[in-house]
């Protein structure tokens, strides 16, 4: 849980982002960022809530480890990963947005 | 990458850069050298450090003398069975119990949630606050109870969901029963426990997100020994290690930020100026370790209506009636989670770890959350017995 996710904002609407999180689409509050977040801004979500926005420069860094984790998880068989767990269980935090199948999530 | 020594763990040692990591490996080696100390203990408190450390095999690369031990770092492990107890007994009540999916296997005294929802208790498992707030607006009728556990990194969503106003303020029909956890006062306990020694810290790089990385100066000043703040990429991790053992070699107690694309000096002061007007630290039993003072995250007067403590009369009696016996856990008392959750022992100490406490049937909490060392361990492999490994080296 403490890993968290980054997304890329897609749009924001008062205190609420929908974000993707490589290729899933969920509303998560911005209560708790303290810089203004805007649409293409890349954001680090905690069970919900952006808690940082991530500064231009490190987001590809950022992105790396999920990319791993996500794409070692969906090559590989046997007991799910448990940090790509996490990952999913933080993503699974955000608001589905009016997606109705829950899709595995895998590196874009 | 050598595939000499098949094995899982050697398997996962994946890097960005192969190169730096054999870089920060040998330096760590050559550190270790230069310590005359026969052994140095880094300890960290984060599950997703674990994960990532036992994911990648980090413990392979590091010089035989430098142990890197788990403390106190999972929240749902040191949740106390009474506020399992009180959940529980809620959910029999019926009052609905959103929480997250790791805490329905923790054992209560006498039973987990997990038990109570299949005797017909309310339980509602949730990955968000948001998400619970959404079930008692869908519920009306019924009072819904959000079981809030996790460090202060999610008690900040919990502040946060309290305090939204208009449209977003949850409704008359919510409360919570905060299990929330602060993770400074527990650092401070840890170390001062008989058998404990520790020489230096790795602070996780989220949680510092938040708080600030000013927060463990007090840590350096009383207990003397370095902090240093880590991201959680493998290199990142191996970076922190290295900064802290020269810190630790040259007698260097300070805090130093290994993670500064996500951490600065004070913090998120939005997030903490949230955290601290709806909770106040107060002492409390974190599980298998102590009475921690300011350890327990519980919400301040003002929110005595949405806080479910004060909101019902738990019936804790009518779990009692149900004890089984003298000889109800057995095994339960062999469950070294407390010893390993204070670095004192490793999984491998204990002999249920493997046995019968497994993640399928655990018999203790730390076999149970996804950030507890046992079940970590369980997965990955917590200590790979890989000799050196050769990084990068073509086959």
């Amino acid at each position: 849980m403490c890993l968290g996710v980054p997304g890329k904002v897609l749009t924001v609407e008062g205190a609420v982002a929908a974000v993707d999180f490589f290729g899933l689409q969920r509303r998560i509050r911005l209560d708790i960022v303290d810089q203004p977040v805007a649409v293409g801004d890349y954001v680090l979500n905690h069970a919900g809530y952006a808690i940082r926005r991530i500064p231009e420069g490190e987001i590809e860094e950022t992105l790396d480890l999920y990319r791993i984790l996500l794409k070692a998880a969906a090559e590989e068989e046997g007991p799910e990963d448990l940090m790509a767990e996490d990952v999913r269980g933080e993503i699974a935090a955000g608001d589905s947005a009016g997606e109705t199948a829950e899709r595995k999530a895998v590196p874009s | 990458m050598n595939a000499a020594r098949h094995d899982p763990a050697t398997d996962r040692l994946q890097f960005r850069d192969p190169a730096r990591a054999r870089e920060l490996s040998a330096r760590l080696h050559q550190l270790a050298a230069e310590i005359d100390a026969p052994s140095v203990q880094v300890m960290h408190v984060c599950g997703s450090h674990e994960q990532a450390i036992a994911r990648f095999g980090l413990r392979s690369l590091l010089p035989p003398k430098i142990d890197v031990i788990m403390g106190p770092g999972c929240p749902v492990c040191v949740t106390a069975a009474p506020e399992v107890d009180e959940a529980v007994a809620l959910s029999r009540q019926g009052v609905w119990i959103t929480t997250y999916g790791d805490m329905l296997r923790v054992p209560g005294t006498v039973q987990s949630l997990a038990d109570a929802q299949a005797a017909g208790g309310r339980v509602r498992v949730v990955y968000s606050i948001t998400q619970a707030v959404e079930w008692a607006r869908a519920h009306p009728e019924d009072e819904v109870v959000f079981f809030a556990s996790g460090f202060e990194t999610t008690a900040v969503t919990t502040a946060a969901a309290l305090l939204a106003t208009g449209d977003d303020a949850p409704p008359a029909n919510f409360s919570v029963l905060s299990a929330h956890k602060y993770i400074p006062p527990a650092m401070e306990l840890v170390a001062q426990m008989p058998g404990s020694r520790i020489d230096g810290y790795l602070a996780a790089g989220h949680a510092a997100t938040i708080t600030g990385w000013e927060l463990f100066e007090a840590v350096v000043e009383r207990q003397g020994v370095p902090v240093v703040v880590a991201g959680f990429e493998p290199l990142d991790i191996l970076a922190a290690l290295v900064k802290v053992v020269e810190l630790i070699r040259d007698g260097a107690a300070r805090v130093e930020n290994m993670y500064p694309r996500c951490v600065s000096r004070q913090g998120n002061l939005r997030a903490q100026e949230q955290l601290w007007r709806v909770f106040t630290p107060r002492s409390g039993t974190w599980r298998g370790i102590a009475e921690i003072p300011d350890g327990n995250l519980r919400l301040r007067d003002e929110w005595a209506h949405r806080d479910a403590r004060r909101r019902f009369q738990i019936d804790l009696g009518g779990l009692w009636s149900e004890t089984l016996g003298p000889d109800a856990m057995p095994l339960a008392e062999q469950c070294l989670c407390g010893d390993i959750m204070t670095g004192i022992a490793s999984p491998l100490d204990c002999p249920l770890y493997g046995k019968e406490c497994r993640p399928d049937a655990p018999v203790g909490a730390c076999m149970v959350s996804s950030e507890g060392t046992c079940k970590i361990w369980h997965q990955y492999g917590g200590r790979p017995d890989l000799s050196p490994v050769a990084l990068g080296d073509s086959p």
